[in-house]
């Protein structure tokens, strides 16, 4: 990449870290503010500066709709953003394919799955996560079983046992649906499947985010690797890293990343495409400035989103619609400007 | 001797044989040409002679050490392999592409930091390519593609360099640049070479030692002025050759002319 305001002289700038830290942190102080009661900045920041050293409040209202109610959406946002479209650059680094997303291997399927069957047996909030999780884990090495230990040629059986993986879990998925209480299990599956931050609550955060927190930082550690794995296998492979555990490494960070993400909060489609997309066009196409460009822009993106989702009307719009409705016209216009990036 | 090749054998799986019994050996400083019909089994020849496919029989041996034994690291330290250049998915910058050929020398943690780009930088200009730094590999022509390539196989610095038609699509001066980077790099930096090629012609110029498979299963292997004559080249690519003596600047060029297929019965 040649020396721009984000890169020089093969690092970024300060300019471009300071932007990259303050992005995702400026856009949750402003949305922490917006909703459908408006909260002066200040009363913000003074909420935020009790929470943290305790005290006493002079508004409890303002202090509950900030501390209780907004901050774990946006915490959660954050992590969910940031993982989901790292995730989804690592997968695309991975299998060469700008296209891949986070659901390539058929995490989502086999989280939702989980879900579904969770909400059927009426299980708690945090029991739902737990078990959607663990089924999506499994989902993974399911799919891995299928594609077997056949090295070279791996990774298109990899995609392909994936998408095996995938529609059989779908229609299990369906299955259970189909045989849910249509009153009041199928409005409840469909709306979690559609993807929301609604439920959120520390709780569930500690629950979801050390998983996603060490994917993130595996991938962010290794991030150089991807490169060289989106070369030719022959040519990976004459490079001298063990490029069978680096990519078992890399599938297994992205999945736990996933699976924690969809188990928090349902589907959310598009930024694993979107961020990393956005990402390349700013800084070229080594992983080396994606990755962490990718956590900052796609932890301020779904916080944007989850802020409209919200706040755009009085009944709270899924996420999944939003990402797509704001995120399609978005990646159109980005791919217009720029067409180079892609081959 | 930097690397012998013993009774090597292969096939792909529930196909038949096709490479049996090679034989080679490599000096330092020698370039070993690798010349067969199309389909032949050069690619899977190269392949197989640095490990990346396994002989069913045979081996391989770098620096009389059996390749199988060492560790990627070792081995992908000493040789570069240059394959056949494709579309890549993601278009790195020339740089950035020279940079990626230094991995065998990284630990899993590091990356290229400041020392290795003002590496790829200095290499870059040994090559003649400083121009092409900031350029994506994917809008580079053949020519300029190849050059990066071979400046990422030496920032490795290797002692053997393995290409699989470096000077294949390429116009004549980019194919005279690349075999006279080969041949600058084994006859005076040391660097051995192996390359694969459909141009005899070619490996006449700069080939220490050829390698000519045919059809028959068989193969010819020598040094290439002797390997490379009229009769074993019509012989193997079933095709009437001739061979014409250049003079230039009080060098001797071979230029070798296919001028009509031979007929199947002379097999």
């Amino acid at each position: 990449m040649k020396d721009t305001i984000w890169i020089k002289k093969g690092r970024f700038t300060p300019l471009a870290v300071v932007l990259m830290f303050s992005l995702p942190l400026m856009t949750a102080l402003i949305c922490l503010c917006f909703g459908r009661m408006n909260v002066p900045v200040g009363e913000v920041l003074s909420a935020l500066r009790v929470a943290l050293t305790g005290g006493s409040t002079s508004n409890v209202q303002n202090y509950s709709i900030v501390i209780n109610l907004r901050l774990p959406r946006i915490l959660m946002a954050i992590i969910v953003g940031a993982g989901l479209s790292c995730a989804g650059n690592t997968y695309q680094s991975l299998f060469s394919n700008p296209l891949a997303t986070p659901d390539i291997l058929g995490v989502t399927s086999g989280t939702c799955v989980g879900a579904i069957l969770a909400i059927i047996l009426s299980c708690s909030i945090l029991e739902t996560q737990l078990i959607a999780l663990v089924f999506g884990l499994i989902s993974v090495c399911f799919t891995l079983k299928i594609a077997g230990k056949s090295d070279g040629r791996s990774m298109v059986y990899l995609v392909l046992a994936g998408t095996i993986a995938s529609s059989l879990f779908n229609a299990l998925g369906s299955l259970l649906k189909y045989t849910a209480d249509p009153q009041d299990k199928l409005p409840e599956i469909t709306y979690w499947l559609m993807g929301s931050f609604t439920s959120a609550s520390y709780q569930k955060i500690l629950i979801g985010c050390p998983l996603i927190l060490a994917g993130i930082i595996i991938i962010y550690l290794l991030r150089w690797r991807l490169n060289i794995l989106s070369l030719s296998d022959d040519e990976a492979r004459a490079s001298g890293i063990n490029i069978k555990q680096t990519r078992m490494l890399f599938i297994v960070a992205s999945t736990l990343v996933t699976a924690s993400a969809v188990s928090m909060c349902g589907q959310v489609g598009w930024i694993g495409l979107l961020i990393p997309h956005a990402s390349r066009m700013l800084v070229g196409s080594n992983n080396r400035y994606v990755v962490p460009l990718s956590l900052s822009l796609g932890a301020s993106f779904m916080i944007l989103i989850d802020t409209l989702s919200r706040s755009i009307s009085i009944i709270e719009l899924p996420l999944s619609i939003l990402t797509a409705i704001i995120g399609a016209p978005a990646f159109i216009s980005l791919l217009n400007k720029t067409r180079s990036n892609l081959q | 001797m930097i690397l012998e090749v013993q009774n090597g054998c292969f096939g792909y799986p529930k196909q038949p044989v096709i490479l049996e019994n090679i034989n080679l050996r490599l000096e330092e400083g020698h370039i070993l040409a690798i010349l067969g019909p199309n389909g032949i089994g050069k690619t899977t020849l190269l392949k197989c002679m640095i490990g990346l496919l396994p002989w069913h029989r045979g081996k391989t041996l770098l620096y009389g050490k059996d390749i199988h034994t060492l560790k990627p690291k070792d081995v992908w330290s000493t040789i570069s392999y240059i394959p056949q250049s494709r579309g890549f998915a993601f278009s790195y910058t020339g740089l950035e592409m020279v940079l990626l050929g230094r991995s065998a020398h990284l630990g899993t943690f590091q990356q290229p930091g400041k020392e290795e780009i003002e590496m790829a930088e200095a290499m870059m200009e040994r090559v003649g390519i400083t121009r092409l730094a900031n350029k994506d590999c994917n809008r580079m022509s053949g020519g300029e593609l190849q050059m990066v390539l071979i400046a990422r196989a030496l920032i490795n610095e290797p002692k053997l360099i393995i290409l699989d038609e470096p000077e294949t699509g390429l116009d004549f001066h980019n194919q005279v640049l690349v075999l006279n980077m080969v041949e600058r790099l084994a006859h005076e930096s040391g660097i051995s070479a192996i390359m694969n090629t459909h141009y005899p012609t070619n490996a006449m110029s700069v080939a220490d030692e050829a390698l000519m498979l045919n059809r028959k299963g068989e193969f010819f292997y020598g040094p290439a002025a002797e390997i490379l004559n009229e009769e074993n080249i019509s012989y193997s690519f079933d095709v009437q050759v001739l061979v014409d003596e250049l003079h230039y600047q009080g060098r001797s060029v071979r230029s070798i002319v296919p001028v009509a297929l031979r007929e199947e019965t002379a097999v």
